[in-house]
């Protein structure tokens, strides 16, 4: 199968990958998929205010999960807690040119911004 | 060094040009019909064919008479276990096979099932993948007419032990189908002294071209027969019609002659890469294991699983050197290797593998360069693994609550 250029280009260079610790203030962690499916994302973000002012992953699978989860991040970094709900698989989808045998790894990094998302507002409203 | 490095050898091989040479003038000049019995052009065509026929015969201990023409191996499959079954159906309908057969087996022998013409037995394999030839004694009932266990697997390269398997068959009377795709012209292979009454392989698996193999047809002590699965000229004894492809074949033969040649340094050359392959990266790598049989495996093969990473992505990391990999994400079914699982890998290490495929035109150098591309890729995606980290952390993987999706 032959890859487009955004994949390889991520695949090749990945944005953000790398961790937060999980107990640090305004970090929200999302951990989805399961390794006997061939593919596990963790994706952080970093809040402060309103904004998410930082975003780590990283990603067991293949490249178009590794691809998925680090443009996952470029985006995420900047927006609002509000912004981010309303990234969508499709979105993903879309920029990183994915062929349908691939569109479940898009599913997975939009499940993983939620996790990360829902992480986050868990910890903050408990405090 | 010429990039991008062909390592993928148990897929394809490339032809050696001293096959090309051969066949060339077969396809302008030398153009005759094989069966055209009454002129020079078809005559010369014969000649070409009978000439090969015993090249490819002489490399199986067989005689040329005992060679079936077919359009590769998959095909030779399926007439051997369709052929089978349908001229011994009055004797019985059961088939006994192995759970890591190639596909061209076991969904010959699952539509069989399905159409209601046999019942079948799939063996499990050991740790290392060979069939226990106790377990196929075991197996055989009075309604068994077809015993059919690889040679070689094409996945992990673990050799059966296909002489004890051919014993207890002729001992039970029972036909014994061995696809030897992968083994022959890899090893000796000897079709008198293993007990091998039918026998599938092709030419271009061995330096040939591709679109000819052979199915190999005991005539005495069982004289086998069977039922051809496509009807036509009566070509090959009558049990494959259809004209043959002489160029295809010349080079089927020269390519049987020159493994026969060459098979001894062959061989010792591949397995010195191979071990140096092998122990270049596991040294290197922590929590890499070894897929098949330490010993009991073809020269050429390897394969390995890199615990944390996933098989797709690793492949896609080493572009310039044509691998293949175990992971679902590879494969049209979505499934992981189901000859990995058939071993007892787990489904996470199944993906996680990558088979190398070592063959005539691999070179030291290329070795050298794969240890180190294997050993920097594995490196750089285990620092992307969630996996890797949380292992690191002392997490044990297996108690983690994972939403499978």
């Amino acid at each position: 199968m032959a890859y487009s250029n955004k994949v390889v280009d991520h695949f090749n260079n990945p944005r953000n990958m790398g961790s937060f610790k999980k107990d640090e203030e305004g970090v929200g962690t999302g951990m989805v998929g399961a390794p006997e499916c061939g593919d596990v994302m963790k994706l952080q973000i970093k809040v402060q205010g309103d904004t998410i002012v930082d975003a780590k992953f990283k990603t067991f699978g293949c490249g178009s999960a590794i691809a998925s989860s680090s443009l996952a991040t470029e985006w995420l970094k900047g927006k609002t807690i509000e912004e981010a709900h309303q990234i969508k698989n499709t979105d993903i989808v879309q920029e990183l040119n994915l062929p349908p045998v691939k569109i479940h790894c898009s599913v997975l990094a939009e499940d993983a911004i939620k996790a990360a998302l829902a992480d986050y507002q868990k910890k903050a409203g408990s405090k | 060094m010429k990039l991008p490095i062909f390592m993928d050898n148990h897929s394809t091989t490339p032809m050696d040009p001293r096959v090309l040479d051969a066949m060339l003038p077969y396809f302008v000049e030398k153009f005759g019909n094989a069966a055209s019995r009454n002129h020079a052009f078809g005559w010369e065509a014969e000649e070409a064919v009978e000439q090969a026929r015993k090249q490819i015969a002489k490399l199986i201990e067989a005689d040329p008479k005992e060679i079936v023409f077919t359009s590769g191996a998959t095909e030779s499959d399926n007439l051997a276990l369709k052929g089978v079954v349908e001229m011994y159906k009055e004797k019985g309908t059961h088939i006994i096979t192995s759970s890591t057969e190639h596909r061209a087996v076991l969904d010959t022998a699952k539509s069989l099932e399905a159409k209601g013409l046999a019942t079948v037995t799939y063996l499990p394999v050991d740790k290392q993948g060979r069939v226990n030839p106790e377990d196929v004694r075991a197996a055989i009932t009075p309604k068994t007419i077809l015993i059919s266990v690889m040679l070689a697997n094409n996945e992990i390269g673990t050799i059966n032990p296909v002489s004890a398997i051919g014993k207890i068959a002729k001992e039970k009377g029972i036909l014994f189908h061995c696809d030897a795709t992968q083994g022959v012209g890899k090893i000796p292979v000897d079709v008198q002294a293993m007990g091998i009454d039918l026998m599938s392989f092709s030419a271009h698996k061995i330096y040939g071209p591709k679109g000819v193999g052979a199915l190999y047809v005991r005539k005495k002590s069982p004289r086998v027969r069977i039922v051809a699965q496509m009807d036509g000229g009566g070509h090959e004894r009558g049990m494959r019609s259809g004209t043959l492809p002489v160029p295809l074949i010349v080079g089927f033969g020269k390519a049987c002659e020159l493994c026969e040649l060459e098979m001894p340094a062959e061989s010792a050359r591949l397995a010195k890469m191979r071990d140096r392959l092998q122990a270049g990266i596991m040294a290197a790598l922590e929590e890499s294991y070894l897929n098949g049989h330490p010993t009991e495996r073809l020269a050429g093969n390897l394969n390995i699983s890199f615990a944390y990473v996933e098989g797709e992505s690793l492949l896609m990391g080493m572009k310039d050197i044509a691998l293949s990999s175990g992971s679902a994400c590879t494969s049209a079914t979505l499934e992981p290797s189901y000859v990995l699982r058939a071993l007892g890998v787990g489904v996470e290490l199944a993906h996680s593998s990558i088979r190398f495929g070592l063959g005539r035109f691999n070179t030291d150098e290329e070795i050298d360069y794969t240890i180190k591309k294997v050993i920097e890729i594995v490196s750089k995606l285990r620092e992307m693994s969630p996996l890797y980290e949380m292992a690191k952390e002392g997490v044990d993987l297996k108690s983690v609550q994972w939403a499978a999706h």
